[in-house]
């Protein structure tokens, strides 16, 4: 799946946009650094979050750590195909391995996100250190 | 000295390898002035036979070997089979280190995965962990496992629970933010007041932790418990402290409790002065992520054969740090082990033989001593392994000083954990008394005036 | 010698078979006073098995095992030196299996073993007093910051705010959180070592205690810790010393003199208490004079040549754990301290330190050392420049009879290897362990598929372990009959 229209957050998430319905994952940086997925908390339906807050929590064997929402939004689907194969994070963190989608609550937070370029050079940054 | 091999040959080629003069040059960070102290107050160096001999001394002034017990109140004497000793004691068991490399350590975890599923099938739960510190230890991680989980604030427990398990889940909850309400007990039944535990139960209780049998001995009436705190969305956890009644008594999984917490030191632990001793928690299976301690799965290896490894450490501290839900690392692992061991020794039959004996022994002492007039047993309904004895003329100290002057230790006194009662002691039957043991502790109890 | 798993026990299980021995029942069955609806019916599927196949069970189960008795444990952090046998034939005598709830009078033997190892850590590390109570470091742990916690209620002045190094333990940080304090990181020097300067950076009045283990879980020695504990108790707040490496200072320094307010220790490291793959273990806490009145009961104390308990604190009780404590660890610890004596106890620490800078120097040019600061009795190498990664070169080294040194800890080294021979090791293990890390660094050169795909000759190859945090079979379960 092509990722040059998503947006990214530092915390290694992404949005794809489509009207006012965002698609929430991780990034392939994030599921990299994870090692095998082997279980996730979805988010409840109909629960709303606030933009960065923790709304997914995502376990490998050797870490556990939360997903936090790209935006402001209420949970309208979760992929709940990821209860029984969780490892769809790493296959295709863009494409099967999607978490969630919400009705965004203002779309005007989309902007302070990086484009695919943005993120690039921030994750370079950040694997310099 | 035989546990430092190194010879001063060696520590010199050692030294010259490094490129230093002196071992102390090792040491030049730690502030000159407060290292290398004088050890003058430390002792001298004892031989074998010098610490044979000074055991031995310091043995001569315990003088309780030889007195006929009737002790329990959270650590009960059991009969240990000889093999439970010979097994548990092997090196390969008792020397290893935690088993984080897997593929050397097949035997500690199909152990303790043996074991994982004892200890599910007697509590009649899904799953079981492999060990916490002891009971009153596990009981306070059972109510912190139940107030994260609920994420409510209010938990409320039993009166008649272990005074000493109360006083731990105290300390546990101190300065974390929830608030915990005792549930009293009828002091006619010695059980709990069902009606006031329904008034306690609000939205926010996460639950309600109760003992069975409880402090005095008397079953609890779980699965009525367990229906009322599920019909107002609440846990109901259960402690047991003496987990032979697990293969004697309805298990508390069929009571639909939510969580067992308890001691299975009865399971081969000799009483050791109370410690090592071995806490246990076993759940349904919705609990498993938030669960504290280690937990053994079992998988396939590169060759596809079946093997065993620690599984779930993401819930421990060690990855989850300021997240995780206990902190606990070290545990009990070797006493779970050897619990194992004892299980399987003693097998399904001995298991409910000697649970069965330890309630009869202990209806045997109740028909008894009903016949005497200067005691009375207080609870007669539905005990288990223990009775309260009410002494009827005078005090409980001075009618205890009257049996261990016969060498007999009767029971607890019960003003040690709750001051006013004078004159109740708390007694304990198993199945390591015979019935000739128990009519002397009856002839004793009558002989005092 | 059978290396193959045993059949689980379950599936070797037939009714009828009987494992134990018992006596005749002597009381009959209509005694028994509870209804039946309180009466267990089964215990399905449970085992029943002879002794014979019990002996067989376990003494295959053991022929799987690596332990120290075996050979070789350089796990960093764990100090997993040598048990000594007098310690077990002295803890498994009779004369000390008392019920707790004995009368005191009757057990002075046990009180007088339990004062003489408190006393005994209280010369080698001078705090004021020892509660023998807790059952790991962990526990310790937690206690010990509740103890901070009173103090610091008492004197009014509660603070909410614990300082924890980057380098720390995990148990560090959750400790602190189950003791209601909000935890902050402070991040160590380029020397691996924390800063006077840095510390007084995340200083404020909220500050309860920074949490700090001596050495450092590098191995380092925490040379500015004098000056770091005057910082603190200037700002009114306290230190706390973990002391799960004590091995790398007994009898050379004492944490009391460094400036400790509360420390641990680890019985089953420092005090050579057996592992028993996972404890039971034991984490006696020390504490400064005026805390002492906030250590948990039980107390024992001397009145004369009498021993007598005290169950209860005018602070309200603040118990951490069943009746005295793991009694039959603190006994080998105590045999342990009697046996080594002022003359060897030194020793301990002299040949652990020794043993961990031989390695370092045979090992440094093979490895990418992260800090040139000086080891004491653990050193840390990572994974920089290696064409295989940490676990795989762990993994080899099984196959070479040893076990492995602890890996990817601590998290602020990539790759970490952490080694910590201890002092009950020869130079003879430490040069074969030297020459097994050259040679699976040269195969790692030459051919790294083969390292990546052990171990060869274990028990059991390597473990999925993905799939067993997917799957969760946690117990045995019969399969599953038609019915179900």
């Amino acid at each position: 799946m092509s990722t040059k229209d998503l947006k990214f957050t530092e915390k290694h998430e992404w949005a794809n946009v489509n009207g006012n319905i965002a698609t929430f994952g991780i990034t392939d940086y994030a599921q990299h650094q994870f090692g095998d997925i082997v279980f996730i908390e979805l988010p409840t339906m109909g629960k709303s979050f606030s933009k960065g807050a923790a709304c997914a929590n995502i376990e490998s064997v050797k870490a556990v750590a939360d997903m936090y929402a790209p935006v402001s939004g209420e949970v309208t689907e979760v992929n709940s195909s990821l209860e029984n194969a969780p490892e769809q994070i790493n296959k295709e963190p863009y494409g099967a391995g999607w978490v969630c989608k919400v009705k965004m609550a203002d779309a005007a937070e989309l902007d302070s996100l990086m484009d695919e370029s943005a993120y690039e050079n921030y994750v370079k940054s950040v694997e310099e250190k | 000295m035989r546990y430092l091999p190194l010879t001063e040959t060696e520590r010199e080629e050692m030294r010259k390898t490094i490129g230093i003069k002196e071992t102390k040059e090792l040491f030049s960070d730690i502030p000159k002035d407060k290292s290398y102290f004088s050890l003058a107050d430390l002792p001298a160096a004892l031989s074998e036979s010098e610490l044979l001999d000074k055991f031995k001394e310091i043995g001569r002034k315990n003088i309780f070997p030889g007195f006929l017990s009737f002790l329990g109140a959270g650590a009960y004497q059991h009969f240990i089979p000889e093999l439970v000793n010979f097994l548990s004691n092997k090196s390969e068991f008792l020397t290893p280190y935690t088993p984080y490399q897997p593929e050397v350590s097949q035997g500690s975890l199909q152990g303790m995965f043996e074991y994982q599923t004892m200890m599910a099938q007697l509590t009649g739960m899904d799953i079981a962990n492999s060990s916490l510190y002891d009971g009153g230890t596990a009981a306070a991680e059972g109510i912190v496992l139940a107030l994260k989980k609920s994420k409510k604030q209010h938990i409320l427990i039993a009166g008649n629970i272990h005074p000493e398990y109360i006083e731990i889940m105290q300390t546990y909850i101190k300065y974390l933010d929830y608030k915990m309400d005792l549930v009293p007990f009828d002091p006619q039944s010695g059980k709990l007041k069902l009606a006031e535990l329904e008034g306690k139960i609000d939205q926010d209780t996460a639950g309600f932790i109760f003992q069975s049998p409880n402090f005095f001995g008397v079953v609890e009436e779980g699965k009525q418990i367990s229906t009322m705190l599920h019909s107002k969305n609440s846990y109901s956890i259960q402690i047991v402290t003496e987990a032979l009644s697990l293969a004697f008594l309805v298990p508390p999984g069929e009571n639909d409790v939510d969580l067992v917490v308890g001691e299975a030191q009865s399971f081969g632990l000799p009483l050791g002065f109370g410690g090592p001793y071995l806490g246990f928690i076993a759940a349904k299976s919705e609990f498993l992520r938030q669960m504290p301690g280690r937990f053994v799965g079992q998988t396939l290896d590169s060759k596809g054969n079946r093997g065993y490894v620690l599984t779930l450490s993401t819930r421990e501290q060690h990855i989850k740090r300021e997240r995780a839900t206990s902190n606990i690392c070290t545990n009990e692992a070797w006493c779970a082990f050897r619990a194992g061991i004892y299980l399987a020794t003693m097998g399904k039959k001995g298991l409910q033989s000697i649970a069965k004996t330890n309630h009869l022994n202990t209806a045997y002492f109740v028909k008894e001593v009903s016949k005497l007039n200067n005691v009375k047993v207080k609870y007669q309904k539905d005990y288990y392994n223990e009775v309260v004895l009410e002494v009827q003329n005078g005090k409980t100290d001075d009618f205890l000083n009257k049996l261990e002057a016969k060498k007999i230790l009767a029971g607890i006194p019960l003003h040690w954990f709750y001051p006013d009662q004078k004159n109740t002691i708390l007694v304990n039957f198993t199945e390591i008394h015979r019935k000739k043991d128990i009519d002397q502790l009856v002839q004793a109890i009558g002989e005092i005036k | 010698m059978n290396k193959q798993l045993p059949e689980l026990m379950f599936l070797k299980s037939r009714d009828g078979k009987e494992g134990c021995s018992l006596s005749a029942p002597e009381i009959a069955d209509d005694l028994c006073v509870l209804a039946a609806d309180k009466l267990r019916k089964d215990i399905a599927d449970f085992p029943q098995l002879s002794e014979v196949e019990i002996v067989r069970h376990y003494t295959n189960l053991a022929h799987l095992n690596h332990s120290v008795d075996a050979g070789f444990y350089p796990l960093g952090s764990c100090t997993m030196k040598y048990n000594p046998k007098i310690n077990e034939k002295i803890a498994n005598q009779p004369e000390w299996n008392a019920h707790p709830y004995s009368p005191i009078h009757l057990v002075q033997g046990n009180l007088e073993i339990m004062k003489s190892l408190e006393e005994l850590l209280m010369k080698i590390t001078a705090m004021a007093a020892f509660t023998l109570t807790p059952a790991a470091g962990a526990h310790g742990e937690l206690t010990g910051l509740r103890v901070i916690r009173d103090y610091l209620t008492a004197k009014g002045d509660a603070r909410k705010i614990v300082l924890i190094p980057d380098s720390a333990h995990g148990t560090n940080p959750a400790s602190s959180v189950l003791c209601g304090y909000q935890t902050k990181e402070i991040p160590s020097n380029e020397n691996g070592i924390l800063e006077g300067e840095t510390l007084k950076k995340h200083l404020d009045k909220d500050v309860a205690a920074l949490m700090i283990t001596n050495p450092n879980t590098l191995g380092i020695f925490e040379k500015n810790i004098v000056e770091i504990a005057r910082i603190l108790h200037e700002n009114g707040s306290l230190l706390y010393m973990d002391g799960a490496n004590m091995n790398a200072f007994m009898g050379i320094a004492k944490p009391g003199d460094l400036g400790a307010d509360v420390i641990h220790l680890n019985l089953h490291k420092t005090f050579a208490t057996p592992h028993g793959g996972g404890g039971p273990g034991s984490g006696p806490v020390g504490v400064a004079k005026d805390l002492v009145k906030f250590l948990p009961v039980p107390i024992i104390t001397h009145e004369g040549k009498e021993y007598k308990v005290r169950y209860h604190n005018e602070s309200g009780s603040n118990r951490v754990k069943n009746f005295y404590g793991n009694f039959l660890v603190i006994i080998r610890a105590l045999v342990y301290l009697l046996e080594l004596g002022k003359e060897n106890i030194r020793q301990v620490a002299e040949d652990a330190v020794l043993n961990a800078n031989y390695i370092r120097k045979k090992l440094e040019p093979y490895l990418d050392l992260p800090y040139k600061s000086k080891s004491l009795h653990e050193v840390i190498f990572s994974d920089k420049g290696l064409t295989v990664k940490t676990l795989d070169i762990a993994k080899r080294i099984l196959d070479y009879g040893m076990h492995p040194f602890t890996i990817y800890f601590p998290l602020i080294v990539h790759g970490a290897m952490m080694i910590e021979p201890t002092e009950t090791e020869s130079k003879e293990t430490l040069d074969q362990f030297i020459d097994i890390m050259i040679k699976i660094l040269d195969e790692a050169k030459k051919d790294p598929a083969f390292v990546q795909g052990a171990p060869y000759s274990t028990p059991v190859t390597r473990l999925d372990e993905v799939m067993a945090a997917k799957q969760l079979i946690l117990r045995w379960k019969p399969a599953a009959t038609k019915t179900n």
